[in-house]
């Protein structure tokens, strides 16, 4: 037994692994496994896609045009056309973007660029709990705390814009179940993860850029204006059409604060329903044509809530996305 | 890494930096502007933050009084608090919203009613465990192959985008899945923990392919080669060596995708069906927290509501162990 190191250059090589011997065997089984379950994820995306669409076929091919750019969607009369609901998931998830980006954007700057160590910290907790609670929470919370006042607030500002023609059509007056009401709360919910991703965009900016703007006399708005934007703008726009994406699939909290009535309406402070909340509704006691109908809308959230994600990670910048504790 | 590192040691860093440079020769325009915009960052922590705190406050308040009493976690769903429709299967109605106390409390009076969430309580842990013992081994081996296999071949890039795509597919679309693949094969029955833990596995798989893939990023090549060095196969290096020094991690990572499932409601509600005695097996209708959340809150009246808000403070209660811990973990034990 010689401890000696030898001077052979094939043992100082990358060791040869494949050499027949013991544990060959397990080797190949364990790398077939790994390689199965890697392929899982393809698997089951695959299988949700054929599954759900062939339960929704009747619908696709019963109702045919008047499915896809039907008005209407009065189940108790047959009446199965989905855009009133696209309408109403595009509408919300719009109220949530606009009021939820600038807001991430201001925590992941805060976090970034201004917060020091233990606050930086403190900081990250909150987005991590607020990630957190679970969306049927926030509804019930939302139902019972935020639409009375919601209510009160969206009739003064009603009020306020009556006599302007458009505006008054866009903002009308409100019973507190609204469009405007799910967007909020839905807002609340998709902040986490636009400050994740933003504030990980961020953190691409290099150091050296931050401190020459400093160098050359910049304020701290003026480096992130002149250095931290610039670099972030397609980073900060996947994170902004990941949120758009989350906000679309977002079901509970916008089922129990939006009012349950389809409605192509541009009244924001209107009662209205999206297709994951008509869904999640519905779908338990459905049957034949109807089952087929909601099925059928959960094929087309899928595909829009796909391209949408694979448009956004086409565009962002993924970095190392260390989940520790303060990076 | 912090972005506030200096460059070098003798080098203040930006912030020092912006707080010398900020002096008197700024004009004031300037000044305002950069004042401003820090006030306005931290407005957006506040405005994220205050009605979290506000929200935390209110659940708490109205559900802690029923959570504290033991009969919640000991006795069964009361099932006359609201509508006669609370005891059958199909609950969920073409409701209404607002409806809440319109009705009148049935014969029973209300002071004999023992506000029990046992039931949901155990189903949640059912669910919950079922879906972790089908996700976890399954997304930590899909996590070996695409970084100790696959690692940058076509395929495992396909699976890793397709995985992060897969994590933006809302939560309703698993449960409309599992629904069309199972409850409308198998009818009624089919509805049971093991379906509602099927759809949370389709959810957690791949965060967890995804975070564990990250954390077996981090473990240093130099502990694998050490490992092939002394003849060990690659199977047993994955084991013994790779996993076990991303198990902090992995741990902290697979948490997180435990709480997310744990708190959904969407997947859960078409798979799980509805029963007010407890249910500890896996076949069978059963209930959840978050299920009953909804059912309850359907169902309107006091009692109704106070189940919701108690089994609210219950889940977020859950909820929030698992997501401390998983933060705890990282802090304290990440590798790197």
């Amino acid at each position: 037994m010689t401890i000696a190191p030898e001077r052979e250059p094939e043992t100082i090589a990358l060791p040869d692994l494949t050499v027949p011997g013991r544990g060959t065997r397990a080797d190949k089984i364990f790398r077939y496994i790994a390689l199965g379950a890697g392929a899982l994820v393809l698997v089951v995306l695959l299988l949700i896609a054929i599954v759900t669409t062939q339960r929704a076929w009747p619908a696709f091919t019963e109702l045919g045009f008047s499915y896809f750019l039907g008005t209407e969607w009065i189940p108790s009369e047959g009446e199965f056309g989905i855009l009133p609901l696209v309408w109403g998931t595009v509408l919300v998830s719009f109220i949530a973007i606009v009021i939820s980006v600038p807001i991430s954007i201001g925590i992941a700057l805060f976090v970034t660029e201004m917060a020091h160590r233990k606050v930086r910290s403190f900081v990250i907790t909150v987005i991590d709990v607020l990630a957190a609670v679970p969306s049927v929470v926030f509804g019930l919370w939302g139902f019972f705390y935020l639409i009375p006042p919601f209510q009160s607030a969206f009739n003064w500002f009603s009020d306020l814009v009556s006599g302007i023609p458009v505006i008054n059509a866009i903002f009308g007056t409100s019973t507190g179940s609204s469009f405007a009401s799910a967007g909020i709360v839905l807002a609340l919910m998709i902040t986490p993860i636009v400050t994740v991703v933003s504030r990980e965009v961020f953190l691409t900016v290099p150091e050296n850029d931050r401190a020459g703007a400093l160098a050359l006399g910049a304020t701290r708005w003026e480096m992130i204006r002149g250095v931290v934007f610039p670099h972030s703008t397609g980073g900060l726009t996947g994170a902004v059409m990941l949120g758009l994406g989350r906000a679309m699939g977002e079901t509970v909290a916008v089922a129990l604060l939006i009012g349950a009535v389809p409605r192509l309406s541009i009244d924001v402070f209107g009662v209205g329903e999206t297709m994951p909340a008509q869904i999640f509704r519905n779908l338990s006691e459905a049957d034949d044509l109807f089952r087929a109908a909601l099925i059928g809308l959960g094929v087309c959230l899928f595909v829009l809530t796909i391209a949408i994600n694979i448009s956004a990670r086409k565009v962002v910048v993924l970095v190392d996305r260390r989940s520790r504790g303060d990076a | 890494m912090s972005t506030m590192t200096p460059v070098s040691p003798s080098t203040p860093s930006p912030d020092e930096l912006s707080r010398q440079l900020s002096g008197a020769s700024i004009s004031l325009r300037r000044r305002i502007a950069n004042r401003t915009s820090s006030g306005l960052m931290v407005l957006a922590f506040l405005l994220a933050a205050v009605p979290l705190a506000v929200m935390g406050v209110q659940v708490f308040s109205q559900g802690l009084a029923v959570v504290t009493d033991v009969a919640w976690w000991t006795e069964p769903i009361p099932a006359d608090v609201g509508r006669a429709d609370l005891a059958n299967n199909e609950q969920l109605n073409d409701l209404g919203f607002g409806t809440s106390g319109t009705e009148e409390e049935p014969n029973s009076s209300a002071s004999d009613i023992v506000l029990g969430m046992q039931p949901a309580i155990v189903g949640t842990l059912l669910t919950v465990l079922g879906a972790s013992a089908m996700a976890i081994p399954l997304g930590i081996m899909g996590a070996v192959y695409l970084n100790e296999y696959g690692k940058k071949n076509r395929l495992a890039s396909f699976i890793r985008f397709m995985a992060d795509v897969m994590t933006g597919v809302p939560s309703v679309i698993m449960g409309v899945f599992i629904y069309s693949i199972w409850v409308v094969n198998f009818g009624v029955d089919g509805k049971s923990a093991f379906a509602a833990s099927l759809a949370l596995a389709c959810l957690m798989l791949p965060i967890i392919v995804r975070s564990t893939e990250e954390m077996l990023r981090l473990v240093p090549d130099h502990l694998r080669e050490a490992s092939s060095a002394l003849g060990t196969r690659t199977w047993k290096t994955t084991l013994s060596v790779v996993l076990p020094a991303a198990l902090p991690g992995i741990t902290s990572g697979t948490l997180l995708a435990v709480a997310r499932a744990a708190g959904e409601t969407a997947p859960v509600v078409f798979t799980i069906g509805f029963v007010t005695q407890t249910n500890w097996s896996f076949t069978g209708q059963n209930t959840s927290l978050s299920a009953q959340i909804y059912s309850q809150f359907v169902n309107g009246g006091s009692l109704a509501t106070q189940l919701a808000w108690g089994a609210a403070v219950t889940l977020v209660g859950i909820v929030l162990v698992l997501t401390l811990t998983a933060r705890f973990i990282t802090r304290h034990f990440s590798v790197t």
